[in-house]
């Protein structure tokens, strides 16, 4: 029983810590498979996270926050896309630079506007956060050992944007496989000629795309600021946006295997938080640090081609121009 | 990919670069309107703090030092056709093997410990671009992508060897010991001071002059040496490359290693020039800097020199400023920063093709006279 208790607090830790990252790991399948490469994740999540968190702590609305961070986020990718769609820029120093600039940016306009060092001020408000969702009978059924457990921390107590992210991975596999949209984002990606001669608009569709990727980042950083925490801090998306881009690359740029990605970086997450100066037997003290970096080398390991292989969609990050 | 618009030498390196760093610090000067400062009042204030007193331009010139051996590092792997977004990495892991010099064999005289020192934090830095090298040579695994990782590697790897092994006993910062005043870089205000020039005390060091010696070397290499002008037309065109005989696997390979071997010189003026310790993070975003004024200095060493001297002085003043003007703190450097990778490296094709049709409308009128 205590070890089959400590398994579902594991799973719902790595619920928790999945959600943000498959947000944005879906942000990014939208941009790349239209072959803009999304380096701006990072950025964007975290200009998401101080704009809801900002308006949040304003207005005392979450949900005027959340719609404050998608338009962050959608903001920040036009920003992208006019570089690199319009102006045929290089996609990898465009998403760089947007986040530099949203790291510097954040915490000098909260310093201007609300003077507490660079953060927001505590959201502790009722209605100023996305709270647990708390299912009938949830207490009820945590008397009941195995299924009711499951029931009660993992399938219930969860927020609205939890919810959402589940939801958007068979949402966007419908989009991709059984919609002319998505056939139309996928040839994007792999052949913009044919998509050209097609009398397709290959600039519309992609702005289309990075548009996607901006509105679900902006979940994605509302849900760090609004719902996993209280408040905005500084850096708080702490590489996040790069770890959903190697889950996205885990998961071979496909829907349902990037979710599997998700979840196995959130698990080795979860289980370093758990394992964090726990002396095991045999191993002693658990270097924490390698099972942080155990998704990138992970990564690593699958684009070197060693086990399977992650084929990127053909014209990621060639700028397209009809001339040619 | 579309033939960028031809524009006239001195435009393509001087007049491009300046309009796109004069709209990124306009950009700046809105938002430091909308923080409720006075833009003019504020540049002129980190002008002033940056270049206006000795101190100023020591540690100006301290900051640059870093990012002239960023700068260089993502140049050269730039010229092979490969982005090393991994300087952040390298400078972590090339500054431990400099730092381990320091630590195990800084009691030895100063003339053997420098060599050493700058030797090991070469083929740390050098080590650990090596493996994203391999894997782009031989396996096409993209360079962007498994520097990225790297980074975050890097970082891990360091802050356990910091906090589990290379830490001083009975501490609990994160910090090794201090090195010994042999593993020492001598400051500048002592050298010059050997000469009789006074000045005042700063972190500026004699790394300085050894990234002033890199810039050389690699524009030695570059432009003047065979291995350079296979670097440059395997950047420019693979296929031409593999016609020439030239291998583009050991081009990517050698590229990789000097990348890396420069970024590795960060630890010289950062640890033995500065910090005389490991600690966490010391990089701190100079990698990144690096891609900024490799960007902004065409990827000439001369124009890294300029862009790094900027940078620092942009650093430099950025401290000022947050002393004097209560509303802006050091972040407003970073989004500066930011802005200036956006207009010079991303949006350049913005201002080249109204420029480019300005050039051939002129061009035209003169040829009609």
């Amino acid at each position: 029983m205590e070890i089959y208790t400590l398994i579902v607090l594991l799973l719902a830790a790595t619920i928790r810590v999945a959600t943000p990252l498959l947000l944005a790991a879906m942000a990014g399948l939208f941009s790349e498979r239209s072959g803009i490469i999304d380096l701006g994740l990072e950025g964007k999540m975290l200009g998401a996270a101080f704009a809801a968190a900002a308006v949040s702590a304003t207005t005392g609305s979450v949900w005027l926050g959340l719609a404050a961070g998608i338009l962050t986020a959608v903001a920040l990718a036009l920003v992208i896309g006019y570089a690199c769609i319009t102006h045929q820029g290089n996609q990898v120093v465009a998403g760089m630079a947007v986040t530099i600039i949203v790291v510097g940016l954040g915490p000098t306009l909260g310093l201007a506007w609300f003077n507490l060092g660079g953060q927001t001020p505590q959201l502790d408000g009722v209605g100023q956060r996305f709270i647990g969702v708390v299912w009938p009978w949830a207490e009820a059924a945590r008397e009941v050992p195995l299924p009711g457990l499951l029931y009660a921390e993992l399938l219930s107590g969860q927020n609205l944007l939890i919810y959402f992210a589940a939801a958007i991975v068979p949402f966007s596999a419908w989009i991709f496989y059984r919609t002319r949209f998505g056939l139309r984002l996928r040839a994007v990606g792999e052949n913009p000629h044919a998509v050209d001669t097609a009398g397709i608009s290959v600039n519309g569709l992609r702005y289309q795309a990075v548009i996607i990727s901006g509105v679900l980042c902006g979940f994605s950083g509302a849900y760090l600021s609004t719902a996993a925490s209280s408040g905005f801090v500084r850096d708080m998306t702490a590489g996040k946006g790069y770890l959903a881009l190697a889950a996205l690359i885990f998961g071979k740029w496909k829907p349902w295997p990037t979710l599997g990605a998700c979840l196995l970086f959130a698990f080795t997450d979860a289980l370093a938080t758990r394992l964090q100066g726990v002396v095991l037997p045999m191993v002693g003290v658990v270097p924490v640090q390698f099972i942080l970096a155990l998704p990138y080398v992970l990564t690593v390991i699958l684009l070197a081609g060693f086990v399977g292989q992650a084929v990127a969609p053909k014209s990621i990050g060639v700028p397209y121009s009809k001339e040619k | 990919m579309s033939t960028p618009a031809k524009l006239p030498r001195w435009a393509e390196l001087g007049l491009l670069p300046l309009i796109n760093l004069g709209v990124a610090l306009v950009l700046a000067g809105v938002i430091i309107k909308i923080l409720g400062e006075s833009p003019l009042a504020a540049f002129k204030l980190m002008a002033m703090g940056a270049l206006g007193t000795q101190e100023g331009i020591g540690y100006t010139l301290y900051y640059a030092t870093n990012f002239i051996f960023t700068g260089l590092a993502v140049a050269v792997a730039y010229h092979a056709g490969l982005f090393n977004i991994g300087a952040e990495g390298q400078a972590y892991i090339g500054g431990l093997g400099t730092g381990l010099v320091c630590l195990y064999l800084g009691t030895w005289p100063f003339w053997l410990v420098l060599p050493l020192a700058v030797l090991a934090g070469a083929i740390f830095g050098a080590a650990w671009a090596l493996i994203p090298a391999w894997l782009q040579a031989r396996r096409g695994s993209h360079i962007v992508i498994t520097t990225i990782m790297f980074n975050f590697i890097a970082a891990a790897l360091m802050t356990y060897l910091l906090v589990n092994v290379l830490i001083k006993p009975g501490q609990q910062s994160p910090e090794t010991r201090e090195f010994s005043s042999n593993a020492v870089m001598p400051a500048a205000h002592e050298l010059l001071g050997k000469i009789g020039i006074s000045v005042v005390a700063t972190p500026l060091n004699l790394a300085f002059g050894l990234a002033l010696l890199a810039a050389a070397a690699v524009w030695i290499f570059i432009w003047r040496t065979r291995w350079g002008f296979a670097l440059r037309v395997a950047g420019a065109n693979s296929a031409v490359a593999v016609y020439a005989g030239i291998s583009p696997s050991r081009i990517i390979l050698g590229a990789m290693l000097i990348s890396g071997a420069l970024a590795g010189g960060l630890g010289l003026n950062e640890l033995m020039g500065s910090q005389h310790r490991i600690l966490m993070d010391f990089p701190s975003g100079a990698g990144f800097v690096g891609i900024a004024v490799a960007l902004m200095g065409r990827n000439h060493p001369v124009g890294i020199l300029v862009a790094a001297v900027l940078f620092g002085a942009l650093y430099q003043g950025g401290s000022q400023l947050s002393f004097d003007m209560p509303k802006i703190n050091r972040d407003m450097v970073v989004v500066i920063q930011g802005l200036i990778i956006l207009l010079c490296g991303a949006m350049e094709n913005v201002f080249r093709e109204p420029l480019a049709k300005f050039f051939s409308r002129k061009n035209d009128g003169n040829q009609m006279q």
